[in-house]
């Protein structure tokens, strides 16, 4: 079967040329970074070129680059790492669970715990923010770019407001690492999270950009890696992985890459929504990362349109899934006010570097068709045309 | 692209289902697999004596674990599919609430007829799979002759489950797949065996699927507290059926129609649960021989075989899952009621329950014990 994918901020293919930088790391070439052999400086000047990169990526300098094994780690990893008990912390109700999560369990270790809301574009108004600060406020920690819409914050502003209360600020760049240009010194933050396995590298590696001169408690106990911050030794294939990944989207960038992608995103969205009525993009309106569209089609289940869609060769997705996989209605579209309904409705459709102008005329040629398929048999929607 | 007649299997992760969805795909017929989420059991977990730990089948982490490795073993696609708010709509509310009124409800029926027949056939036509097999233990056929589709008793009566799945209509019943109505469980278990399934020898699942442990008062008391409401006061007074009180009980819904343990009164002889009284709050006690009654109304009836009932027919009638159908007459007296009056007097005739009418194998159709 043809198969399209355009699930990217699911996760990405490995790029050829990532694979090709990562694999003489599977083979001929091995070594702890940490051995002072031939076999460790070759591995430590590996890690070290990568975490340049990946520096170059951030807008920061390579010590300040501390290797984690992915996105949620690195999430846990500021979180944990910069407050204690009794601190107050902000966030907001649109994170990925990575934070929120962990923002839960810190406030069962006794801190205190503000979750901000957002206007029905996605955004969160930094006037809440600073509404929110308090004399104990220690973190605030809001996301960059939403993995369900692609709706971007307002980064720099909110790094502002912290550095004049004097808290610390962690943003979770995961989903906009690679997609849109990152200055982690303008954005002034202390700490910034990105994943391997969303921009091109592999699943199980990731980074956390700390600022030189934040303090850091460490989640793991060991060794002296990572100077402290992250025991364990390092996934060497991964980090090498990731520097070429690192290195291949700062190219995309200067060679338009960006501007390419949003053009197919926008030739996708719009296609669909000149052929299907009743349909709309969640979080338009506000400033996106230039691969995700989140579109609502009323009076259908979005689940059973994934499934749909699955069945023809094209992966999407709703938001989230529960544990044994079923679908659940996405906390991010029902913070941004949705009606369940409409929250259940929603499909998001998320690009790659790999997406190709074919794969849109793919997606063309069977979502119109297979919304109407499914709103044919929806007795909702049959309810209401009847009713009207 | 799906192809034409490809079949939705609904997957729940035990031998039966899963063998379905082998022997279907051995046959060469184009299966997807589905396994709907109805219930969270973590909700309740911990709570009003609740087991802290999930115990529950229903929907259970494993049992979708074991459905997905089937789908995996066999090569088909598999998809779990969210109804949790449906179920809690349409089976778990109503069994909470049928309890509170005295009666004795059964959840397995009201699942078929408002999830796994009405939303599951909707999700499957919606993915371009016209059809719908499941491993219940039933059999349908087409009778050419009525222009009518017809449910009938499996090859397996041990298994039979046409009892819970009187309240199909002709609609639904035109969509189903039956594929183990010819077999016995044991074939079954071999079947899967042959087909490699790792889970051929997984126990059967007894209890409601939702209620752990079988104990649905503990789970009516863990609902209402989640849903931040107060356990009515159904409270009253133990009367005989002489009309002499006896003494008190805690609340109708703890008492089924039969019931021995639990009364709370000493008597010579032994006393039992008569009648269930909602609107007084009373439970009416007496010896064995109460129990017995020759008729009952069925309410809210399904008729599969015929269209309406216009005279009376002499038919079997069974009214609980577990009861061997007993020779009765069924005669219309109103829109939504059927008389039932049976030739021998049968032993609690529970309210909440069905009444399902046989003739032979072939299911006539059924109502709810009024």
């Amino acid at each position: 079967m043809h198969r399209v994918y355009l699930d990217n901020n699911a996760t990405t293919p490995v790029l050829p040329e990532v694979f090709e930088a990562m694999r003489p790391w599977f083979g001929e070439r091995f070594g702890n970074a940490s051995s002072i052999h031939h076999h460790g400086q070759d591995t430590r000047a590996a890690v070290e070129s990568a975490r340049e990169s990946v520096a170059e990526l951030l807008g920061c300098n390579a010590p300040e680059v501390v290797f984690t094994s992915g996105g949620t780690e690195s999430d846990n990893l500021a979180i944990a790492g910069l407050v204690a008990a009794g601190d107050h912390v902000i966030t907001s109700g649109i994170e990925h669970h990575a934070v929120l999560h962990a923002a839960k369990h810190l406030e069962e270790l006794g801190c205190e715990v503000t979750v901000l809301p957002v206007d029905g574009r996605g955004l969160i108004d930094p006037s809440d923010v600073r509404r929110a600060l308090r004399p104990k406020t220690k973190l605030i920690s809001v996301m960059m770019a939403n993995n369900e819409t692609g709706v971007l914050q307002l980064a720099e502003e909110i790094g502002k407001l912290a550095a004049e209360a004097g808290a610390h600020f962690h943003t979770d760049a995961v989903q906009a690492a690679g997609k849109v240009a990152l200055d982690a010194k303008r954005i002034a933050c202390q700490a910034l999270s990105i994943s391997g396995h969303k921009m091109h590298a592999p699943q199980g590696v990731g980074a956390l950009y700390v600022k030189k001169g934040t303090r850091l408690t460490p989640l793991f106990y060991g060794g002296r890696h990572e100077r402290s911050r992250r025991a364990g030794t390092e996934n060497v294939p991964g980090i090498v992985a990731l520097g070429k990944a690192a290195e291949m989207a700062k190219q995309a960038f200067d060679r338009g890459g960006q501007e390419r992608m949003s053009a197919m995103r926008d030739r996708l969205e719009q296609g669909i929504l000149a052929q299907v009525g009743e349909a709309g993009v969640n979080g338009d309106g506000a400033p996106r990362v230039p691969n995700t569209s989140n579109i609502h089609f009323d009076h259908i289940e979005g689940e059973a349109l994934v499934i749909a869609l699955d069945l023809k060769g094209l992966a999407v997705s709703t938001g989230a899934a529960c544990s044994s996989g079923a679908m659940e209605p996405s906390h991010v579209l029902l913070a941004m006010g949705l009606k369940p309904e409409r929250a259940r409705a929603s499909i998001r459709f998320s690009l790659g570097k790999q997406t190709t102008e074919e794969d849109i005329d793919f997606a063309l040629s069977i979502v119109p068709e297979t919304v109407a398929r499914l709103r044919s048999i929806s007795p909702r929607y049959n309810k209401q045309v009847v009713s009207t | 692209m799906t192809e034409p007649n490809t079949i939705a299997v609904a997957m729940s992760g035990g031998v039966d289902s899963s063998t379905v969805a082998a022997m279907l795909c051995a046959e060469g017929h184009s299966v997807i697999g589905l396994t709907m989420q109805l219930w969270n059991q973590r909700r309740l977990a911990g709570r009003e004596g609740m087991p802290e730990s999930v115990q529950g089948r229903c929907c259970s982490l494993d049992d979708v674990y074991d459905a997905r490795r089937v789908a995996q073993q066999i090569g088909i696609p598999y998809y779990v599919v969210n109804h949790e708010e449906r179920f809690e709509r349409d089976v778990v509310r109503p069994f909470v609430e049928e309890y509170l009124s005295g009666r004795t409800p059964i959840p397995c029926s009201l699942c078929n007829n408002h999830l796994k027949f009405d939303q599951l056939l909707i999700v499957a036509q919606q993915i371009g799979a016209e059809r719908v097999a499941t491993g219940h233990y039933a059999r349908v056929t087409f009778d050419e002759a009525r222009g009518r589709w017809l449910l009938k008793r499996p090859a397996d009566h041990s298994k039979d489950q046409t009892y819970f799945l009187s309240g199909l209509t002709q609609k639904q019943l035109s969509r189903t797949l039956f594929p183990l109505g010819d077999m016995t469980k044991p074939e079954v278990r071999e079947l899967a065996r042959k087909h490699g399934l790792a889970l051929a020898e997984k126990p059967d699942s007894q209890e409601i699927c939702f209620v752990p442990g079988g104990d649905y008062k503990r789970f009516i008391d863990a609902y209402l507290a989640e849903q931040g409401e107060s356990l009515p006061d159904t409270s009253g007074e133990l009367v005989t059926t002489t009309g002499d009180v006896i003494g008190e009980h805690p609340g109708i819904h703890n008492f089924t129609v039969g019931q021995r343990k639990g009364l709370g009164v000493a008597t010579g002889s032994p006393l039992y649960v008569i009648q269930i009284s909602g609107g007084q709050k009373q439970v009416i006690v007496g010896g064995d021989e109460h129990l017995y009654s020759r008729t009952l109304r069925a309410r809210r009836v399904n008729l599969i075989s015929i269209d309406d009932l216009h005279e009376p027919m002499r038919v079997a009638v069974k009214i609980r899952h577990r009861h061997e159908p007993a020779p009765a007459r069924i005669e219309r007296t109103g829109t939504d009621e059927i008389l039932v009056t049976f030739d021998q007097p049968q032993r609690a005739i529970t309210p909440g329950q069905a009444a399902v009418f046989y003739d032979g194998d072939v299911v006539v159709g059924g109502g709810w014990i009024a």
